[in-house]
This record gives structure tokens, sequence and C-alpha cells, in this order.
């Protein structure tokens, strides 16, 4: 069973958990998460042009970017990641500029050295996924997809298609960080979304709090928070590890007893 | 409608049913957007094959913009360089004066037929993005003439540099939105734009400035466009009996250049140059000279030549002309780039501003920074052109707008 797979395969509902590569303590930072309780690790690739995201997060590929992050100082952290944590699934989450810039075949390679599981590229829809779907498989890394409000019946399947790992919801039509989904609303999705995939889906978007992903872990496979981690970042410096982990774990208890509570 | 048939093998069949031109353009967009570009591409198939759009599309043109614009013997401008030429040499120069339309540039061209496209499609919010303010200008019109809300995305830098044409837009109705993200110009006013769009799909028409982002964009900006090459080949067929040697046009993102070529695309003798905003040189790293000195990437929703570092992460563009300040270029102009059928050359800075001053003293014309571009190439490619020829140069804008970036840059305070 793949560490993706596995990670969807326990008794709760999973905590996947964002943050930017480069900015801040990196390396302490995604040990916080995993000390925490996040069950799956989305790090972001920098990109100057970050336009799916909100604030927070183009703040963060801004401060990393800054510093002075490469490509080549994200693939050292997530390799350094893997040595550490053998057993953790690591996804890259970014733009197809910087992932297509050498060939999407280097890409790939350079994913399966450093121990990737999977990728979500935001700007790389179905229709284009020739881009970097056909390496990504070959070399056996996940092509994670993106579904949204506005993906439609007719849509889903080319979406699903060559798709692997777990599906991504994007729980609002927007930017990462800003409004929440009504809870109804992802309810209704979920019903569609498992009705065409066996592939788990955690849903993200707008999720904050430990009562937010509480609420929604009900519905879904797993539940994705981003900015108000990545503010943590932002706003703690080198202290970010202690309020990472902290919030962390309230995120994870939230979500790993959800249904607990619910019943 | 094109005035010309279309051979198998022709440059104007371009894009394919995915909207690629070869290997460029294409549709690179977050899933939430792509549902709504697909469904802009089947709404635009169906304008484009009504003929009351069109009706109504050359109706506003006609009465609203005041097309056609002339096509004017640039006759001061051909002698100066026909004295600097050898012997026999220094082609007769035309200027496709598209600065005289509503507003002052091409800009309002696509406006209109993009609102007309909103308006069909049942959206009641307009939003755009603008660099110099020009296209957001050209938006805010159409908007005020249809009555929609109109929201424009506006680098910090640039609003600050822009003021007369900031609170032009105001007057005619529009919301201004100064970006504070990135370097705070024309590229990050359109990652805002795009922020904006993917939260109210909904409701909401994006209308894109130039012949650049997803599919169908770059291939319907350049359709409105093309009015100007196909009056352009009815005058000079009118004025010459024949079709001209070379076309001239500057390129940013490359909608007056595109819209001008493509109707002569498939005539095999009709030389095509665009001119690229070479910055303070391409050897520098401040231009805008995308295919010059960049490579092909993905940014704003197309596969096209970018200026970006060797990671893939797009470095700020540089000119003295704020319209071409764009790290990017339209697809299409990649892709003529690398079949070879227009040849692009980049213009600095200061050959632009030479250009502009020249254009006003000899013509009377004070043209747009951008076209200065455009006709600053004119001293290198017409000593060798006999004089029989003919080169028309799209005059694409007025540079009433540039006055005080010239002021600046010759050192007069005004």
């Amino acid at each position: 069973m793949s560490r993706l797979s596995a990670a969807f395969a326990k008794d709760h509902p999973a905590l996947v958990c964002f943050i930017t590569a480069g900015d801040g303590d990196t390396a302490a930072n995604l040990d916080a998460l995993v000390a925490g309780g996040a069950d799956v690790i989305e790090l972001g690739m920098p990109f100057t042009d970050p336009m799916a995201d909100g604030p927070a997060i183009q703040a963060a590929n801004l401060r990393s970017l800054g510093k002075g992050t490469r490509t080549a100082d994200v693939f050292a952290i997530a390799g350094a990641f893997r040595q550490r944590h053998p057993d953790v699934p690591l996804v890259l989450m970014g733009y197809a500029n910087p992932m297509v810039r050498r060939g999407p075949e280097w890409f790939a390679g350079e994913c399966v050295k450093a121990g990737v599981d999977g990728v979500i590229c935001v700007d790389i829809p179905p229709e284009e996924d020739a881009d970097l779907g056909p390496d990504l498989r070959k070399a056996g890394v996940s092509f994670i997809r993106l579904a949204t409000p506005t993906t439609d019946s007719a849509r889903l399947p080319a979406v699903l298609e060559g798709s692997s790992g777990f599906l991504y919801y994007v729980s609002v039509a927007g930017i990462t960080g800003k409004q929440q989904a009504a809870l109804d609303s992802i309810q209704q999705a979920m019903d569609r979304l498992k009705a065409a995939t066996d592939l788990p889906v955690a849903v993200g978007f707008g999720v904050r709090t430990p009562e937010q992903a509480s609420a929604i872990a009900q519905v879904a496979d797993g539940v994705v928070v981003g900015s108000a981690l990545v503010e943590l970042v932002g706003k703690h410096g080198a202290e970010a590890p202690a309020a990472v982990r902290e919030l962390t774990a309230a995120l994870a208890e939230a979500v790993h007893n959800a249904r607990k509570v619910a019943a | 409608m094109p005035a010309t048939r279309t051979p198998a093998n022709s440059y104007r069949n371009q894009p394919d049913e995915r909207g690629h031109f070869g290997a460029f353009g294409g549709r690179y967009v977050a899933e939430t957007l792509m549902p709504l570009i697909l469904d802009l591409e089947k709404h635009y198939r169906a304008a484009k094959a009504d003929p009351a759009f069109q009706a109504q599309f050359d109706d506003l043109l006609e009465h609203y913009v005041g097309r056609p614009s002339p096509l004017y013997h640039a006759e001061r401008l051909t002698e100066h360089f026909r004295k600097l030429a050898p012997e026999g040499k220094g082609p007769k120069l035309y200027f496709k004066r598209e600065e005289l339309n509503h507003t002052g540039a091409h800009k309002i061209n696509n406006c209109i037929g993009q609102i007309l496209l909103a308006i069909r499609m049942g959206k009641t919010r307009i939003i755009a993005e603008t660099g110099a303010g020009q296209h957001g200008v050209a938006t805010a019109t159409v908007c005020a003439r249809f009555g929609l809300p109109c929201v424009i995305y506006m680098g910090s830098t640039d609003v600050a540099r822009q003021q007369p044409n900031v609170f032009r837009m105001k007057l005619l109705g529009a919301e201004v939105i100064p970006v504070e993200s990135g370097a705070k110009t024309l590229k990050d006013a359109m990652n805002e734009a795009l922020r904006d769009w993917v939260a109210n799909v909904h409701d909401t028409f994006y209308i894109i400035g130039t012949a650049a982002g997803p599919h169908p964009y770059p291939e319907l900006v350049r359709d409105f466009q093309s009015v100007i090459g196909n009056e352009t080949r009815e005058q000079i067929m009118r004025a010459e009996g024949r079709m001209p040697d070379m076309l001239l046009a500057a390129v940013g993102g490359g909608s007056n250049a595109i819209g001008l070529f493509h109707p002569f695309l498939d005539d095999p003798d009709v030389a095509m140059i665009g001119v690229e905003a070479g910055g303070h040189g391409v050897e520098t790293s401040e231009h805008a000279a995308s295919l010059t000195g960049g490579a092909p990437g993905i940014l704003h929703g197309n596969k096209t030549y970018l200026l970006q570092d060797e990671d893939g992460q797009i470095t700020e563009a540089h000119s003295i002309s704020a319209g071409l300040d764009y790290p990017g270029i339209g697809p299409e102009h990649s892709w003529l780039h690398e079949s070879g059928r227009v040849r692009y050359l980049p213009i600095n800075d200061d050959q632009a501003l030479e250009a502009f001053q020249l254009c006003c003293k000899l013509e009377g014309i004070i043209p747009a920074l951008e076209s200065s571009h455009a006709l600053a190439a004119l001293p290198q490619l017409t000593a060798e052109m006999d004089e029989d020829t003919i080169v028309v140069v799209n005059v694409s804008g007025r540079g009433d707008k540039d006055i005080f970036t010239v002021a600046d840059a010759l050192g007069v305070s005004l």
C-alpha cells in the first residue's frame, strides 16, 4: 500500500497540512506538523505569480523567494523530510511553470529521488495533462487533481481520469484562505464525488479552525488546512514551530475524533 | 470577416480545437475556471456564426469607435528616411491610424467585441486588468456605454504614475482597485483579476486586454482586432492597387500586431515585423522582449515565451512604455516567431523616445510610446528597401497619455 493510500485507510479522517517550502524554518515546521498529528503533508513550491492563492500564501511565496529559495532547495527539503519521516506522505503543491521548466521528465525524476508521493498543480487542468501527467504516472508519482463547485458531472470523469492518491475538493469558488463553504454544499459535493470515484476526497480552501475542520471531517475523507498554518509561520518566524505544532494538534484532535463526536 | 481564402498549409487556421497555436496557447487555468472558459468558447463560436452579432459589432465600430481608421501616407517621414537612405532606397510609408479611434487606441475594438459577448452570455459584472490604463479606460468606456458595473485592477505602481487614466476610469464610472502584490504592475494586476474572476465566475466576465490568456481569448481578441488588417487590405488596394511589402507593429501582448498581421499571413510577399520592447537593452536584465530574451513557459492561462529564470520564476519586465511592460506575449506570436513567418526584433527605450519626437515634428502626430517602438524600427528596416516598396506601420495609439513620461525622460519638468 502506498503512503498516501495508507494515510487515508486509517480508522479516522485524515488531516492534510500545507506550508510553503523555504518560508521560515521549513524543516522544523514540517516536523511540527508531523508531531502535531498531520496525516499528509503538502509542501508548497513557491512561485512569483500564485494567482489561485489569497494574501496569506501569496506573502509566504514572496517571503520564500525573497530569501532565495530555488527549486533545488524545495527538493532538498522534501528529501530530508523523507529521511526523517519514512512513512508520512508528502505532496508537492504549486504552479505549472516551475514544475515544467526543466521538462516534466526531470521534475518527475526529482520527485522520485526526494520521496515525493504526489503532485498537485493548480494550473494544469485535465485538458493540458500532457504537460505533466504522463511523466508523473510513469514515475509512479500520484497526480492529484482538483475538483471544484464548478466541476459539473459532465467534466468530472475527465478530472478523475489519470488522477490518483486522493481527490482535492476545492470547496469554494475562489482563492485560498478566504471564505468558508456552507456545510450542506460540501455534503452534497461529497455525495456527488463519492458516487463517481473510489479515491479518497480531501476538502480544502477556507478551513481555519478545529471547529470547521471537525464539521468537514464528518462528511469528507480528509481536511486540508493551509493559510492558517502559513500565517503562523509568517507571524512567529523562528518561533513558529511551537505555534504550528499547537494548531496542528488541535486540528488533528478535531479531525481524527470528528465521527466519534458525531456518533 | 477574413478577406482571403485559407489554403491547406495556411498560417491562418490556428489555433486547433484545443486552443493550441503549434506548441503554444492552451488552457492552463485553475479547475474552477475551466467550465467557464469552455462555456465562453461555446458562446463565442455561436456569436461568430451569428450575423446579428457581427452586424452589431460592425455598427458600433463605425458609429461609436469611428471606424474605419484612415490609412495615411506619411509623406514627410517617407522623405526623411529617403534622404538618409542610399540613392533609390527608402519605401513609401503609410500609417494605419488606430490612434484616431475613440479612447485613442486599438484597445476599444476588442472591448466592444468582448462586452457584446458578455451581454450575450448573460454576465452582469465586468472586470479587467490594466497596465498604463489604456485597456482600463477602453473597458470602463464600454461598460458605461452598456450600463454594466466595472472593476479595474491596476498595480499600485501604475496607479501612481498614470493618475490621468485612473481619473478617466473613475469618471466613466469604474471602480479602480490598486494591486499591492508583487511588483505592483500589469502582471500583478492580471493575477488579481484572475483571483476576482475565480471567486465570481457565476456573474462576472473578464475582458482581457490583449491576445493572450487561456483559449479562446487569444483567438477572439485576434478576431476582434483583425478589423485593423482587413481594413488595411482594402485601403492599400484602393490607394496603391497592390499589397504592401512590409507590415510593422509594436508587440507587448501583441493584440494590435496580430490584428494587423493576421489577414495578411497567407500573402507570402508581405513581410511582417513585430517590435518588442528592448528597455535598456536585451543584453541587460531590464527589458520586456519575451521572444528575443525569454523562453517558453506557462503563465496566465497560456503557454508562451516568458521572461523567467532557470527555475521558472517570472522575472520583472521593463519598458519606458507601460503598455509593453509585461513579461509574456500572446501565444500566436510565439508560434509565428518559431515558424519564422513573422520576424521579431527589439527596440530600446532611447530609440523609441527618439522616434516619438521625430513623428511629432515631421507628421504632427503624437504617437503612443508603444507605437513609437514600431516607428523606431524604420531606420534599420527601410534603408535597404527600394523606393517603390510600401511599408505600413500600425500607429496603435496616441501619445497624449505619455507626455509626462516623455517629459521626465527628456529632463523637462511640467
